[in-house]
């Protein structure tokens, strides 16, 4: 466990807990941004670089900048009266709580059967592309057919309706 | 403590802030962005585990990852416009307040 990963696991959590709990929507979406960003860098910390970089680009380019233009069309900045957490807010942090107890007791008793540290894989980005284009071809077709209808359903679902004042 | 349990510790956390988040807040986007974390942290896992797998040449679990993220970027294009929809029938995005199924 080098000091690296404490860092970005620290800026991780923190970004992370920030997005939860901050009252302004529009700084929720810089703090998620900021846990996208510590996670990519915790991916690449794992020599997965390909991976890392999708998660640069799709999150921090794609999805933060949907979320702010979602926050701004629906006016969400605004602090509602009533506070910014639910009503049931108390049962919610009581079902996180008991999860991450559960999930941490998993992890911490089974550390000791878990693999240790072994040899940094050398995967190039060409034997990459070569399982997307051998063994993986079927699922990248699928993900591609999902990719244009979830686009085609978005741009429906969030189109004016017939007869509706714009 | 093994690296590979520090990686799948800082995914639980993770994980249980975002499911903490969505089911918390009022705000339908923030509910969205507390899903969009415990992808994240799911997506942790399996590269960790990858990293750390006795084969990682055979690309699994950076595959799986891959596919996981952009089906997660499918999600968020189609909630966030679940969302705009939602505010121009209701007029607010507070869920609390959005209690009918029938407009």
């Amino acid at each position: 466990m080098n000091i690296v990963f404490w860092i970005l696991a620290v800026i991780t959590v923190l970004s992370g807990l920030a997005a939860v709990t901050l009252k302004n929507t529009v700084h929720c979406a810089l703090a998620v941004t900021g846990a996208f960003a510590g996670l990519a860098l915790l991916f690449l910390q794992l020599d997965a670089q390909f991976a890392g970089f999708a998660q640069i680009l799709v999150y921090i380019g794609a999805v933060a900048i949907l979320v702010v233009f979602a926050i701004l069309l629906t006016r969400g900045s605004d602090t509602p009266a009533q506070g910014v957490f639910s009503r049931t807010w108390f049962a919610g942090l009581l079902i996180a709580a008991a999860v991450f107890t559960v999930l941490g007791w998993a992890v911490m008793n089974s550390a000791a059967a878990l693999p240790h540290e072994n040899a940094v894989p050398t995967v190039t980005v060409q034997q990459i592309g070569q399982a997307l284009m051998g063994r993986y071809v079927l699922p990248l077709e699928i993900v591609a057919l999902l990719l244009t209808a979830a686009m085609l359903g978005a741009v429906i679902v969030a189109m004016h309706e017939k007869g509706e004042p714009k | 403590m093994t690296p590979l349990a520090g990686y799948l510790l800082v995914a639980a956390l993770v994980f249980a802030i975002g499911l903490a988040g969505a089911l918390t807040r009022r705000n339908a986007i923030l509910v969205l962005i507390g899903i969009e974390l415990m992808l994240n942290a799911a997506n942790l896992n399996l590269i960790a585990f990858w990293r750390y797998s006795p084969h990682p040449e055979v690309l699994t679990g950076m595959m799986f990852a891959v596919f996981s993220i952009a089906v997660a970027a499918a999600e968020a294009a189609v909630g966030l416009g679940l969302v705009i929809a939602l505010y121009r029938h209701a007029h607010t995005t507070d869920l609390d307040e959005i209690n009918r199924m029938k407009g």
